[in-house]
């Protein structure tokens, strides 16, 4: 009882006017994950310059060699230098998870507040939403890549599709608690047009949960992403991401764990950073929903 | 009560459909030539021209949807283009290490998840509610994959206290099968657990500010008592839901658990089907999964009524 009202009492302080520096040292799990994803996506910029070695380049002579001076991380069985592949490999998950958190959130978005406006529409739009999301989002992706020619533009398209109801199914909440709101019928009484009520009165509204949710989508999409190219249904073999990587070391595992474990490792560090930033996201921008979680 | 059923089981009817009509989708949808791209790069013309026939691609839209739908309708879900047999009796074939899987994950996320929040609720702000909040973002980040290789390499290898890949029957012996499902399950039970751990810590935090938990505890009823009795009572229904949700998230996990342990269940099926690109198989797995996702989220809907009795539909 107490402990409830505590928690209560923290969602309620003001947090606009405490500092950026005191908000990250009452949350120093958000500033840890802040920086490891800042340290990852500089990472991945610069891996043409971190990396030791072109990471396609095969070397028959080096195969499947353990860690050493010349070899970070080892090589795997064509000889490849894994250090090398690991740092590019970052690429492929923050292309796929950022582009995948902006086009699901924006498609989702546009079908969401029109869904949430227009009552003709909802009906149709939520059944369909409800049949998408009751296919598993990897299953649907899997299903959409069997059919195409390997790429990361095939792989961008098949994770976005399953993230979209979810997108949609937030946005038409709120516009269906705000819609009922006095400033909205003023604005319709004064002959304000339907897409401009949307553009000024609901899309602000929706935005600060909107960009918490693109985070966890993000984070998402990344799993996602490593899943499929680990099943073999996913990003291109000649292009290395962490998720294929492990896929081709699998077969060594039993001689060489850290053949799978380092790229496992950087996915997870990635997925967990993005996440932690995504809770720092939500309990600066939506505090009630902070304390709901 | 009876209304309510027939009422939930009518409104399962679209998400069915549109699931349905979305599979067939999925063949069309993809561009170019699904027949050439299922036949692979080495196809020739006839070969294409043979997948064409056998699929049916050869017809109008609508006649090859309705004839679809007719077998499906039938419980025929079409043959493998790979090895001629019905998709059914593949399905069938395999369903049995995929489900064993599943309820042994439920059954261990249910079990300690839900104490787990609801001990992180009671003691808001602790250790132990930080400790298992930790859990429950490390739970959602970790990949299914990545925990399986590391309880692998920690159990199977360097301990050697359990096998490190396969599945026997039930049938084979109790043993024999527990100590090969034990590491999936876990592996598979820890998204799950931080999905249900989050909510169960967060609907137990709503119920618990309530006056009648204040009451349970000023007539002088023990804590246990007032956490189980009233409050998780009360905070159940949310629980319930998030659980019957997971469930699809479960099925994604399936097919990536079963693919690092080599458990020959639906998942195998799937990536199997994939690098054959064996679309009828697809198709029905898909079906498959999706159908039990609506079943179960039934179920937990019809639970609604009987957790909280002052539901009424």
């Amino acid at each position: 009882m107490t402990a409830a009202t505590a928690t209560a009492a923290v969602s309620v302080t003001p947090r606009a006017r405490t500092g950026f520096a005191a908000f990250l040292r009452r949350h120093p799990t958000v500033a840890i994950g802040g920086a490891l994803l800042v340290a990852i996506v500089l990472a991945s910029l610069a891996a043409p310059w971190l990396a030791t070695v072109d990471p396609i380049s095969i070397n028959p002579s080096q195969r499947l060699r353990s860690p050493s001076a010349d070899h970070w991380f080892g090589t795997d069985r064509f000889g490849r230098d894994l250090y090398s592949r690991v740092i590019y490999g970052g690429r492929v998950s923050l292309v796929v998870g950022l582009s995948v958190a902006g086009l699901a959130t924006l498609i989702g978005l546009a079908i969401g507040l029109v869904s949430g406006y227009l009552r003709a529409v909802d009906v149709v739009v939520m059944r369909v939403m409800d049949g998408m999301m009751a296919i598993p989002a990897i299953m649907l992706a899997i299903a959409l890549i069997a059919l195409s020619k390997a790429s990361i533009f095939i792989v961008i398209v098949a994770v976005t599709l399953p993230e979209v109801p979810r997108v949609v199914r937030l946005v038409r909440s709120i516009v269906l608690t705000i819609r009922e709101q006095p400033y909205i019928e003023a604005a319709t009484a004064i002959g304000t047009s339907v897409p401009r009520i949307m553009l000024r009165h609901l899309l602000p509204n929706a935005l600060p949960p909107l960009i918490v949710q693109a985070t966890y989508i993000c984070a998402s999409a990344v799993l996602i992403e490593a899943a499929l190219s680990f099943l073999g249904a996913g990003t291109p073999p000649e292009v290395p991401s962490w998720g294929n990587i492990m896929a081709e070391a699998r077969p060594y595992f039993q001689l060489k764990p850290a053949m799978v474990l380092l790229p496992g490792v950087f996915l997870a560090v990635t997925v967990l950073a993005i996440n932690l930033v995504g809770d720092g996201l939500r309990d600066m921008l939506d505090p009630r929903l902070a304390r709901r979680m | 009560m009876h209304v309510f059923l027939i009422r939930r089981l009518l409104a399962a009817v679209p998400v069915i459909v549109v699931v349905t009509v979305f599979v067939f989708a999925l063949l069309h949808l993809a561009p170019g030539d699904p027949a050439a791209i299922i036949a692979g790069d080495l196809a020739t013309a006839e070969d294409v021209a043979k997948i064409r026939a056998k699929l049916g691609l050869d017809q109008p839209l609508l006649i090859q949807f309705f004839t679809w739908i007719g077998q499906l309708l039938h419980g025929d879900l079409g043959n493998s283009i790979f090895s001629a047999h019905p998709v059914s009796e593949l399905i069938a074939q395999r369903l049995e290490p995929t489900v064993t899987l599943t309820v042994m994950t439920l059954f261990i996320s249910v079990l300690l998840a839900v104490p787990l929040g609801v001990i992180a609720a009671w003691r808001v702000g602790s250790w132990i509610d930080r400790s298992v909040m930790g859990f429950a973002v490390f739970g959602f980040s970790v990949p299914g994959f990545v925990i399986g290789y590391v309880l692998i390499w920690v159990f199977a290898i360097e301990l050697d206290w359990l096998p490190v890949q396969g599945y026997t029957p039930l049938a084979k012996g109790f043993w024999p099968w527990l100590s090969n499902i034990i590491l999936p399950s876990v592996t598979l039970a820890l998204a799950y657990m931080a999905l249900i751990a989050r909510i169960t810590r967060a609907s137990m935090l709503e119920t618990l500010s309530q006056d009648y938990i204040r009451t349970a505890h000023a007539k002088g009823l023990a804590t246990r008592d007032v956490l189980m009795g009233h409050a998780l009572r009360n905070a159940a229904v949310p629980i319930v839901t998030v659980i019957g949700i997971g469930v699809a998230l479960l099925i994604g996990g399936v097919v990536v658990t079963e693919s690092v342990f080599a458990i020959p269940g639906l998942g195998r099926l799937t990536v199997d089907a994939i690098l054959r690109r064996d679309y009828p198989v697809i198709q029905g797995i898909i079906l498959v999964f999706s159908g039990a996702y609506v079943v179960v989220n039934l179920v937990v809907d019809m639970l609604y009524t009987v957790l909280d009795p002052r539901i009424r539909y």
